[in-house]
């Protein structure tokens, strides 16, 4: 008899669910092509890091709270961002280290929380993946899912198995892109600088097209890029894995059918 | 010193405005981060080494005032004094008492930042003895009449043209293009300036309970000649400052020259007990602690002790893109960077000091090189977190941050208004594909496209291929 396959539940994250479904069905299809089931829980919102980020730590408890009663019931939970994901892995169980009820929710939620890439390559062992993108692509690394998850092989590993897919180390992977979520509407000047040296490395590799993990990244990168007339398409890299490389990049009209 | 971070986005627009610090910041940031993590990975035990320096910490937080007095009993047995002083002033009158004493009128200082702290040059000044910085960095900071930008490296903003002007002005000799000879000519003019010298004051890496010695780490010697030469050696520390033993500094030492500047070790580390026994053939006849507390014993009754562990390495400001971007002056008081962000508003006050610990990423990449594991991200945090109890943060910004809140919670109304966002955003902006400017999104928009949604939610998009989960 085959094994039962995982129930996955998709946290889409805000930015994805309004601004680049895109992501969130390529998330699908590398998931399901990983051997589980994916559902969508309907009433998701955000996993609560702009009230957390700000200091808000009661919105953020009762946001956390709605998150873990939705998502707890699922084998794996699973978002398309370094940062979401590990908002929900490093940080939920903190938030709650003096309610111990929440606490143990939270820490079994935290338990089977995963970044996407991660997911597959660590967690369901995928090692390949069927999927084409003729172009040379560079790949930054953002922070959360970098040092909070461990999320740097993983995505190279993959895109290596992408057919017609070069990939060029970006100098400086590491460095923040300077989103920082509310960071860059509290600080547009120095948001503004980071994000044009990040530019001015990825403009540097001659890639054309600019990959990332996280949604926020990418808007911040890729407005950085058209605003400086640059030709970088940007793209999350489940759109590449997944084979959806051929839809309008971020920050590009959609074709006339 | 006054601070000046309550300006922190005005010095912020002077730092991005300015060429040399940019030069100099460019720099940087190529510099010391990229040898730290060279060296932490030439070092197969640097994390066990990290663990081990946390563990000690640890324990001396949990027991400082036992490993004071145990530092203190043996400096004055080695035949030092021990003056304990919670605040500057305390310092201050410490340290002007005991120049008088020896009628010093003079005294060469090495870099010391508890002597930035304690604003101790403007006070010798206006008691009309002249402090000598024998730092290079300090040194050139000292000429331009300004503070250092780094706790390390002082003058790492100034470029190698604004310093030859510095000494042109200053030693009157020719103009030099080389940094060499500019280190050289330094040494030259300081030389005469330390056998002058009525008293020397060094700051302290360490302080061992079990001998009563101070630790210094200096990769110029100039600690060496200002602690030597002089009649009296006077030391600034902060309580923090002590560890328990000699084999505990070890651990230190090496994952403080590797986490600075990605040295195996620092050029010169010098154990100063006491002052000069029957017998030595140098040394000073007089050796004071000034034990600062200036708000520790505070932060270790708080939620902040994890700052305590810190030991000044400076990683943290070298890793960290804010820093990196906008220089140490723009925080506007002693400590810059992520360990600034976390402590300032400890010592002066979160109203001061509250852009310091907002502006960051939260990108981690100061705790992940932080040598003692200090959670910066979390400590600024925890200061966001009473700043909104506080309410000091823009009444618009809360308004809107409580707006939000409040439909996150209701995830019908919040899908509702996702879907008419992108529906809105997507009829203005399909065409482009972005927008060039967007009401509400000006700080965004002035340097940045914003990307235009695809359209509809992935919910909506979802549901309509009826896999609703």
């Amino acid at each position: 008899m085959a094994e039962k396959k995982p129930r996955v539940g998709l946290f889409v994250t805000c930015l994805v669910d309004l601004f680049r479904p895109t992501i969130g069905f390529a998330a699908v299809k590398l998931i399901e092509d990983a051997g589980c089931t994916v559902e969508v829980p309907s009433q998701q919102t955000c996993c609560g890091q702009p009230a957390y980020n700000s200091g808000a730590r009661q919105h953020t408890k009762d946001i956390a709270r709605l998150v873990i009663a939705l998502f707890e019931g699922f084998d794996y939970v699973v978002a398309p961002s370094g940062s979401c994901g590990g908002m929900i892995k490093a940080h939920y169980p903190e938030l709650f280290a003096d309610e111990p009820a929440w606490h143990a929710r939270a820490e079994a939620l935290a338990a089977k929380t995963h970044e996407l890439v991660s997911f597959l390559v660590d967690v369901r062992g995928m090692k390949n993946v069927a999927a084409r993108y003729d172009g040379v692509v560079t790949y930054h690394d953002s922070c959360s899912g970098l040092r909070e998850l461990k999320v740097h092989g993983q995505p190279r590993a993959l895109l290596g198995t992408v057919q017609g897919l070069t990939l060029k180390e970006l100098p400086n992977a590491n460095v923040c892109c300077g989103f920082g979520g509310t960071f860059c509407i509290k600080y547009p000047e120095i948001s503004t600088r980071m994000v044009s040296d990040k530019v001015a490395d990825i403009a540097g590799t001659g890639a054309d097209t600019l990959l990332a993990g996280d949604l926020g990244c990418l808007m911040n990168m890729a407005g950085r890029l058209s605003r400086e007339g640059r030709k970088v398409k940007a793209r999350h890299v489940a759109e590449v894995l997944a084979g959806m490389g051929d839809r309008p990049a971020i920050g590009e009209p959609v074709k006339k059918r | 010193m006054q601070p000046t971070s309550h300006a922190f986005k005005q010095n912020v627009h002077r730092a991005l405005g300015d060429a040399d610090l940019q030069k100099s910041l460019a720099f940087f940031k190529a510099g010391f981060a990229v040898k730290r993590d060279e060296a932490a990975a030439r070092l197969p035990e640097f994390e066990a080494l990290r663990d081990t320096g946390i563990a000690i910490k640890k324990h001396v937080l949990a027991h400082l005032d036992f490993y004071l007095e145990r530092f203190a009993t043996n400096v004055e047995k080695a035949g030092g004094q021990v003056h304990w002083c919670s605040t500057p002033d305390d310092g201050r009158k410490a340290v002007l008492e005991i120049l008088r004493t020896y009628g010093a009128t003079t005294a060469t200082k090495s870099k010391s930042m508890v002597a930035e702290e304690m604003g101790i040059n403007e006070f010798l000044e206006e008691n009309g003895i002249e402090p000598v910085e024998t730092d290079l960095g300090e040194y050139i900071v000292q000429l331009a009449h300004e503070k250092p930008s780094h706790i390390l490296a002082p003058a790492i903003h100034k470029t190698k043209d604004q310093v030859a002007d510095l000494f042109l002005a200053r030693h009157k000799t020719k103009r030099l293009t080389e940094a060499t000879d500019m280190v050289a000519e330094a040494r030259q003019f300081l030389r005469p300036r330390y056998l002058a010298a009525g008293a020397g004051i060094t700051g302290a890496n360490f302080l061992i309970a079990e001998t009563g010695s101070i630790i210094l780490v200096t990769n110029e010697g100039n600690a060496e000649l200002t602690q030597i030469l002089p009649k009296v050696h006077i030391v600034l520390a902060t309580v923090e400052k002590v560890i328990p033993t000699l084999d505990d500094a070890s651990t230190f030492l090496r994952l403080l020259a590797r986490s600075a500047t990605g040295q195996e070790f620092g050029t010169y580390t010098t154990l100063a007990t006491g002052p000069r026994r029957a017998g030595d053939p140098d040394g000073p006849e007089a050796f004071h602690v000034i034990l600062l507390d200036n708000g520790r014993t505070k932060i270790l009754n708080s939620e902040f002790r994890e700052i305590l562990r810190c030991i000044k390495c400076g990683a943290c400001m070298n890793a960290c893109p804010v820093y990196g971007t906008v220089g140490g002056h723009a925080y506007g008081w002693v400590y810059p960077g992520p360990i600034g962000a976390a402590l300032a508003p400890n010592l002066i006050g979160l109203e001061e000091a509250r852009h310091l610990p907002n502006a960051s990423t939260f990108c981690g990449r100061c705790e992940s090189v932080c040598p003692m594991r200090i959670p910066l991200p979390k400590l600024m945090r925890q200061w966001r977190e009473q700043e909104h109890v506080k309410k000091l943060s823009a009444s618009r910004y809360r308004w809107g941050l409580g707006l939000w809140a409040f439909a996150a919670k209701r995830p019908t109304l919040y899908a509702m208004g996702a879907r008419a966002g992108s529906r809105i955003l997507r009829c203005f902006g399909a065409s482009r594909g972005r927008f060039a400017s967007l009401p509400l999104a000006g700080g965004w928009t002035a340097t940045r496209d914003f990307p235009a949604p695809e359209g509809t939610t992935f919910r909506t998009a979802w549901a309509r291929r009826g896999r609703s989960g």
